[in-house]
């Protein structure tokens, strides 16, 4: 601000004692010159980046349908089947059948298969409305509690935090909610066919989320004690929880109200014809919300089970990226606009259209 | 310089006719009796005991010290009120409430994952303004501590620092050094106590200014008297007036009354005089100085207010989804919940009560309005902050804006509006020291009806280049007439006119030092008269050699510069009110006559001897300064009257042309015709011109007038000045005309060049000044604002009727005639524009402050602003600061349209703040401009590539910006919601906390900050050779609500894509081979990945200029992600929770992962990909063709397309000097084809001259423009 001598006029005053000069360094950053290179969509390229995308979603697309063609699947929606005759008709019938301790819950099934089936052939229950990704649900637990570390406050998962004082453990509505269906299988000769529960949960989650030392305590095994007589399995206090799958399972919660979990695995091939005896044991109460249930079995293919959504998807993209090349095309060859055509620029389009039009 | 400080100016200026006089005790008693009731009473309460600081120590009397600070925050302070300045913004209060929340069961997640990005925004801003008051601080610092002597005890002086002193305190301050404090002065190293001062930083005037103690104190000026030096002053208390002090000194029995001449402000500095002796009276921030400090109006730019607008928008979008989950939430706890038993419905809290859906409904509302928080980017204003500095520093930094020699580059003193300088639409001006340097040449004179000087102005040059060589051979021959050209030292016309066709040598003439004269005399800063007839003591052979004597001594001695004698090298430096008079001076010393020292009375000038064989003998002569009649702008003139050493009373006297014609005696008119003449050419060329006059006295003639004028000066009262003018008027008579003076006011480097090329760009520009209309005219016409052939429509106070209602003196008639006249005026120009609509006319309009005082008025302002943006250029002279800011706010107002004031004085402050962009030139007329401005530069050329160059870039970066940012938040906002659908409404995410308050900050940050700082559309060479590309900002073509609509739109596409494919390709079944389903976890991963992808590859696409950078943070941010995933996923899943291994264990061996991340990508961006290319192909703007260009290397293979399209690519435009090329041109083929009946024939081609003509940017001359801009 004061540094600056001003002579104004006359003579030039003696020179002013040499300071740093504040010339900017001159870099190709600092003066915005960084080589770079500026893509450019020309007509040509994007002919061609639709073409290659066309062409390479399109074999995706169609190596993923035979993915999920592969995949043999048997889904057998067993809710309503299960029910005996009188409590087929009202909601409340429904209920007090499941409700009662009492009623028979064996439900005999057989299953057809439709094709071979190899090894291992995964056993799911499907279960629908529900909410297993409703806040209060997914909130509901306690991952300090689950792998065996001293926790003070079960807050989170009230109300089934609790119970006479004493902490519930697993606490929380997952645990308390664990579907508690069960299925046997055998052949039409009466052979049991085993079921491989070992596996059936992430690696991880077994290792890490649940731990070795932690036995379930206080938890309320309802059917027996809750005057409601609603809830889910029991959790025996003998078995610590990283052994128990099918509530590891259960407790990593579905994304969709509408979710199929793993509940075993067969280890044997079926064969086309064969049929599958399942005695399933339907105790777990989804008519208060008419929840549909259903026992999948499926092989998987190296992309999972079977659907076709994403091979669909892959080949609708591929297709309308191979149409909207063949239009890009189809217009660039009708009227080609060459590159860099001065006559398109806005100072020339205002005083000469008509001209341009001929021209081109 | 203008209106408002011509009082000021003549308050300071009498002050020295009083001092020159040798009296001035008249006036000082005289006050003291009003001031008497003033003081002690409110208002004027402030005692000061000189030399006794220790009474100061205590109360009433302490005051505060004489620290300053100037910054915004202290140690304690800092944090409240940062923090209070950060949540005064609406959306950190937003997300501030959000963070609150968070810690309530309400918050869909958890509170550290909303207040960490909060904190960190916050925090980044609370650094920057930390630092910058730190930057502050330091500077405070290095002021505070500077040193100045101060009275200890007993006569002793000892150096303290600046913030140590108190009111009371004696300081000494030497040369060149600048007050402390306000002072009262009591003695200076002058015998009679004056003492020069500059106060420039005050009001950015150059001139020095002269201050003086009262007698009764001058006398105490040794140090050692100080030891007993006693004295009360009682003045009025800290105020912002700089202009008037009100106080009374006493001291031992007198009291003496204290005025402005004797109040020594802080910030200005101590000339010419080698030390003062001075009383502290207002310390630190009671100083007038920082008393008058305001902040500037924080201006926001016209993106920004638009951008809020846009999140207005998306809170009324925010709110109205959030309202629709609420109810939903509400409808399906009441009818659903209950049956829902796994959520135990009958034991529930208040946030799920089926009982109370109302409730539970409201509370989801702020569950709401917090998960959908991303829909209002929380770190756009924190990014946007940051860009905008990043661009502020690429300004800064850029070499072509460098001045070498100031030793400037352009700074962005603001970074708020870069994307503003993009858009601007009018260009407000200032002339003085913005057009023009200010810096006068004395460039020729007419002595005795000889023309001498045969230098090429800068006009005549300009000229010169535009109208090829036919126009500099008349320039050459029209000086060769009078003046023989010496074959030894071809003077620059000569040069000029053995110009080719080729231009080569007209380069040459483009710079002041001549490069090709074989001995370059050294270059004299104010003269620049090349004439051998008159130099080196070769005027003595001229005829009317007494002439030409006189002559020079009036120059020499009529005037008010102070000489400045350097020590060391014995030469003389002149301080002067103006740089005309200045260069006055100067050129009497190249003339031989050196003004070597001013005492109270005399003027001593070294001048040779009588006799023409004796050139080489000095002798040292006295003119005794009997009066000084001063200049002014009614007067239009100044003379003095002096006694020179043989005895004889002179009047000299320099004015105005017409006021000395006024006043010629009949034997005086003798060399009037052909000074007229010569008169008239300078005026032509651009030139300031006075003429020369005097007048000998008999001693008798002068005693009885000089009783008349010393009366005049004693009187008391309101007709003093009217007495004191009939005086002058009485002897300023019978005048003996001399000759006439040609001053150049030098254009600045480049102004007319660049004035073209904005014009091109179809930006307007207005000049502001505040000089007189025909400078303003002549200046117009040097930069080609005007030219020949223009209708130039004045509107002035000029007309008869005005004139006589003046005279009347009636207040009331008078505005009323002149209201009326001035409305007529402007509605005959409005007619005369509607007449010539058809025909190519151009009109300019010359408006002059006085008739803008009625045109600005309510009821006039409209029609004034309809007939100036109808004119090709405005030009408004004898404004006033205040009008420049009226004019600009109407402007701005009136066409709704950016604006950008541009100017370099304390009188364009009001238009520089009042503009929507201010730029300050930091030139020689102080830091008042800059200090007010946005962005200052040190030329007016390098406005050029501020606007074009770096506003068009920085526009179009923010446009994009802003654009995208709010795609991308839109993007992944309503995935949110989508999910929270599939939730019952329940407000559950599908993505961890942390993938979600990472989002903007690490895995989309950088690429859109690249986007923001680094994006070129074309190069900034394409830039300055495409103008016409700049007007894609001012027309705003990338921040329309269509285009932001389509960005928003793109954002909705894409989170339906990335929702529905992946929710779809999970589906039920498993999506590995080992059988396994996907859960939250798994979905909110893949969905996560997949938008860190959508918006990185829409971001690439969307990017026209991929350096290194781009290519490191856009990929980076992907791989960042990943990396993060892995990371996080190690972490124990007490923290992690759903993120725990997800991506090893998981996702990473899923070839679905993979496949549906592909899938996603592509399937987001072919709408933009295709619209992208159907607008290519279709309707490609100019930039797109442009980069075509480059791309096929046409500009290399088809160089004379390109040349042609540079040409055209301009707005029409008429100003400039290509618009006067033109003119001149079809002016010149409709006189050919006058006489050539064939020329008729090809019509079109007269108005598609020939490139050779035209092109004059392939010049060398302008090639070397150019690589300098």
């Amino acid at each position: 601000m004061n540094g600056a001598s001003t002579s104004e006029t006359g003579v030039v005053t003696g020179s002013p004692v040499k300071k740093e000069s504040r010339r900017p360094k001159y870099t190709k950053f600092t003066q915005q010159e960084l080589p770079a290179c500026k893509p450019l969509l020309t007509p040509g390229w994007v002919i061609s980046i639709f073409l290659i995308v066309g062409i390479i979603f399109i074999p995706i697309g169609v190596v993923s349908l035979l993915a999920s063609n592969k995949v043999v699947q048997i889904v057998h929606r067993y809710d309503q089947t299960c029910l005996p005759a009188n409590a087929t008709t009202t909601k409340d019938a429904q209920l007090s059948y499941i409700q009662n301790p009492g009623t028979d819950k064996k439900c005999p099934v057989t299953l057809t298969v439709p094709k071979q089936m190899k090894s291992p052939v995964y056993v799911y229950y499907e279960l629908d409305h529900f909410y297993q990704n409703h806040r209060r649900y997914v909130k509901s637990v306690s991952s300090a509690q689950l792998q065996g570390n001293n926790v003070s406050s079960l807050s989170d998962c009230k109300p089934e935090d609790y119970v006479n004082g004493l902490p519930i453990t697993p606490c929380g509505l997952i645990a308390w909610s664990l579907f508690n269906d069960s299925f046997s299988f055998s052949t039409v000769s009466n052979v049991s066919v085993p079921v491989n529960k070992n596996g059936i949960a992430w690696k991880s989650d077994v290792q890490k989320k649940f731990g070795s030392n932690v036995f379930p305590k206080n938890f309320p095994n309802n059917n027996l004690t809750d005057p409601s007589g609603i809830g889910g399995a029991n959790l025996s206090s003998s078995l610590p929880l990283d052994q128990d799958e099918d509530l590891i399972v259960w407790m990593r919660t579905a994304a969709l109200p509408n979710f199929r979990k793993l509940w075993g695995k067969i280890e044997q091939d079926f064969q086309p014809g064969d049929t599958i005896n399942v005695v399933i044991l339907n105790q777990y109460n989804t008519y208060s919300f008419e929840g549909k249930k259903k026992l999948v079995l499926s092989t998987t293919s190296w992309l999972g089970g079977k659907n076709i959504f994403m091979g669909v998807a892959y080949l609708t993209i591929g297709v309308l990226c191979i149409v909207l090349a063949l239009v890009f095309l189809l217009i660039h060859l009708r009227h080609p606009r060459p590159l860099g055509d001065p006559s398109y620029l806005s100072w020339n389009r205002k005083n000469s259209h008509g001209t341009d039009n001929l021209r081109s | 310089m203008a209106g408002g400080g011509g009082g000021k100016k003549m308050r300071m200026r009498f002050s020295k006719l009083y001092t020159f006089g040798g009296r001035f005790k008249g006036t000082q008693s005289l006050r003291s009796s009003d001031q008497e009731q003033l003081l002690g009473g409110k208002g004027f309460s402030r005692v000061v005991f000189c030399n006794q600081t220790e009474r100061h120590a205590v109360k009433p009397y302490k005051y505060r010290n004489n620290y300053v600070s100037t910054t915004k925050y202290n140690v304690l302070t800092f944090l409240p009120k940062a923090l209070f300045e950060q949540f005064r913004r609406v959306a950190n209060l937003y997300f501030l409430l959000a963070a609150a929340l968070a810690l309530t069961p309400v918050s869909p997640y958890s509170a550290a994952s909303l207040i960490a990005p909060l904190v960190f925004v916050v925090g980044v801003s609370m650094c920057k303004e930390a630092l910058e008051d730190w930057r502050r601080f330091r500077q405070d610092n290095e002021i505070n501590s500077r040193k100045v002597k101060v009275h200890v005890k007993e006569g002793r002086f000892e150096s303290k620092p600046w913030k140590k002193l108190s009111v009371g305190d004696i300081v000494r301050v030497e040369k060149d050094n600048f007050f402390p404090a306000d002072l009262v002065l009591l003695s200076s190293s002058y015998p009679d106590g004056v003492c020069y001062v500059e106060t420039m930083n005050l009001d950015g005037e150059t001139n020095l200014k002269l201050k003086r103690a009262l007698e009764r104190t001058a006398v105490v000026d040794e140090e050692a008297e100080f030891g007993s030096f006693h004295a009360h002053i009682k003045c009025e208390d800290p105020n912002p007036n700089l202009y008037t002090f009100v106080g009374n000194l006493e001291y031992g029995e007198e009291i003496l009354s204290l005025g402005p001449e004797q109040v020594l402000l802080r910030d200005s500095k101590l000339r010419n005089t080698t030390h003062v002796f001075g009383v502290v009276i207002f310390t630190g921030h009671e100083t007038k100085v920082m008393q008058n400090a305001t902040d500037p109006p924080s201006k926001r730019s016209r993106i920004e207010r638009k951008m809020d607008s846009i999140i207005y928008f998306l809170f009324a979008v925010l709110v109205l989804i959030s309202v629709i989950g609420s109810i939903a939430f509400g409808v399906r706890t009441k009818l659903y919940s209950p049956s829902w038993w796994y959520l135990r419905p009958d034991q529930t809290t208040i946030y799920y009560d089926p009982k109370r859906p109302g409730l539970a409904g409201l509370l989801h509302l702020i569950t709401a309005l917090i998960l959908y928080g991303y829909l209002i980017p929380i770190s756009l204003y924190v990014s946007i902050e940051l860009v905008k500095v990043l661009q502020a520093r690429f300004i800064n930094n850029d070499l072509a804006m460098y001045d070498p020699e100031t030793d400037k580059p352009a700074h962005a003193r603001t970074s708020n509006l870069n994307e503003e300088l993009g858009q601007v639409d009018t260009i407000l001006s200032d002339k003085t020291g913005t057009l023009t340097c200010n810096q006068m040449e004395f460039i020729k004179c007419s002595i005795a009806g000889l023309a001498y000087g045969r230098s090429v102005t800068e006009v005549e040059r300009a000229t010169a280049r535009r109208l090829g060589k036919d126009h500099l051979h008349m320039l050459q021959y029209d000086d060769s007439v009078m003046t023989p050209v010496d074959p030894g030292s071809p003077p620059d016309s000569v040069v000029a006119g053995s110009v080719g066709g080729s231009g080569i040598e007209l380069a040459t003439i483009g710079h002041h030092h001549h490069p090709l004269a074989p001995k370059p005399p050294p270059h004299v800063k104010g003269f620049n008269l090349k004439d051998e007839r008159l130099m080196n003591g070769q005027w003595i052979h001229e005829p009317n050699v007494e002439c030409i004597r006189l002559f020079f001594q009036i120059l020499a001695v009529c005037h008010t510069a102070i000489p400045e004698v350097d020590e060391v090298t014995g030469k003389v430096t002149y301080e002067a009110e103006s740089p005309d008079e200045a260069a006055f001076v100067v050129a009497a010393r190249e003339f031989g006559f050196e003004f070597v020292k001013r005492t109270q009375t005399s003027v001593f000038v070294k001048e040779p001897a009588v006799g023409p064989s004796s050139g080489v003998e000095w002798t040292l002569r006295e003119y005794k300064i009997l009066n000084l009649l001063e200049f002014n702008s009614t007067r239009k003139r100044m003379s003095v009257v002096v006694r020179d050493e043989a005895g004889r009373i002179l009047v000299m006297c320099k004015g105005a042309d017409s006021i000395i014609y006024d006043r010629l005696g009949k034997e005086g008119k003798g060399f009037w015709e052909a000074t007229k003449e010569h008169l008239a050419k300078y005026g032509d060329a651009g030139l300031r011109t006075l003429a020369i006059a005097y007048r000998q006295l008999e001693e008798s003639e002068y005693t009885d007038w000089n009783q008349v004028f010393v009366k005049a000066k004693t009187t008391i009262g309101a007709n003093r000045d009217e007495l004191l003018e009939q005086a002058a008027e009485r002897i300023e008579q019978d005048l003996f005309l001399l000759g006439a003076t040609a001053v150049e006011d030098k254009l600045q480097k480049g102004v007319p060049e660049t004035i073209d090329r904005l014009a091109k760009a179809g930006l307007k520009l207005w000049v502001l000044t505040g000089d007189k209309q025909e400078t303003a005219i002549n200046i117009g016409f040097a930069c080609s604002l005007l030219r020949q052939g223009m209708q130039q429509l004045i509107i002035s106070l000029d007309s008869a009727d005005v004139k006589a209602a003046e005279d009347s003196g009636d207040k009331v008639q008078i505005s009323k005639v002149s209201r009326a006249s001035v409305e007529e005026q402007i509605a005959s120009a409005l007619r005369q524009i509607a007449q010539d609509a058809d025909s190519d006319a151009s009109h300019a309009l010359i408006i002059d402050g006085k008739s803008l005082m009625y045109a600005l008025e309510d009821g006039m302002k409209k029609q004034l602003l309809d007939l100036a943006v109808q004119c090709a250029s405005v030009i408004c002279c004898r404004v006033s600061p205040k009008q420049k800011a009226q004019i600009t706010k109407l402007v701005k107002e009136g066409t709704g349209k950016t604006t950008l004031g541009i100017g370099d004085g304390a009188n364009d402050v009001g238009m520089i703040q009042e503009a929507d962009i201010g730029v300050g030139i930091s030139g020689v007329e102080g830091m008042q401009a800059v200090m007010a401005s946005d962005f200052s530069i040190s030329q007016f050329r390098f406005l050029e590539r501020l606007l074009i160059v770096h506003g068009h870039w920085c526009y179009k970066r923010i446009a994009l910006m802003i654009c995208y940012f709010f795609y991308k938040n839109i993007t992944f906002g309503l995935t949110l919601f989508y999910f929270e659908a599939l939730t019952s409404f329940s407000g559950q995410t599908a993505y961890n906390d942390w993938y979600m308050s990472l989002f903007n900050v690490f895995f989309t940050s950088l690429p859109v900050i690249a986007l923001g700082v680094f994006e070129q559309d074309v190069s900034s060479r394409v830039c300055l050779q495409f103008p016409a590309v700049y007007q894609q900002g001012p027309q705003n073509m990338f921040f329309r609500w269509g285009r932001i609509l389509g960005w928003m739109i793109n954002g909705v596409y894409s989170s339906l894509v990335v929702f529905f494919l992946v929710m779809g390709s999970f589906g039920l079944a498993a999506f590995q081979k080992n059988g396994q389903g996907a859960g939250l976890e798994e979905v909110g991963a893949v969905m996560y990945t997949c938008i860190v992808w959508v918006v990185n590859v829409q971001v690439a696409f969307a990017l026209s200029y991929f350096t290194v950078i781009q290519h490191a943070v856009i990929w980076g941010s992907v791989a960042l992600w990943y990396l993060f995933l892995v990371i996080y996923g190690y972490i124990n899943p007490v923290y992690s929770t759903t993120a725990y291994k997800v991506f090893i264990e998981t996702l990473a061996p899923a070839p679905m992962f993979w496949l549906i991340t592909i899938l996603v990508a592509v399937a987001c961006v072919l709408p933009y990909t295709v619209y992208q290319a159907y607008q290519r192909m279709f309707h490609p703007m100019d930039h797109h063709v442009i980069q075509e260009i480059h791309y096929m290397q046409k500009h290399i293979t088809d160089p004379k397309m390109y040349k042609r399209e540079k040409r055209k690519a301009v707005q029409k435009t008429k100003i400039g000097f290509s618009a006067r090329v033109d003119a001149n041109l079809s002016m010149q083929r409709a006189k050919n084809r006058y006489y050539d009946p064939t020329f008729t024939a090809d019509v079109k081609s007269l108005r598609d001259p020939p490139a050779s003509n035209v092109d004059l940017f392939e010049s060398p001359l302008f090639s070397s423009f150019k690589r300098t801009v």
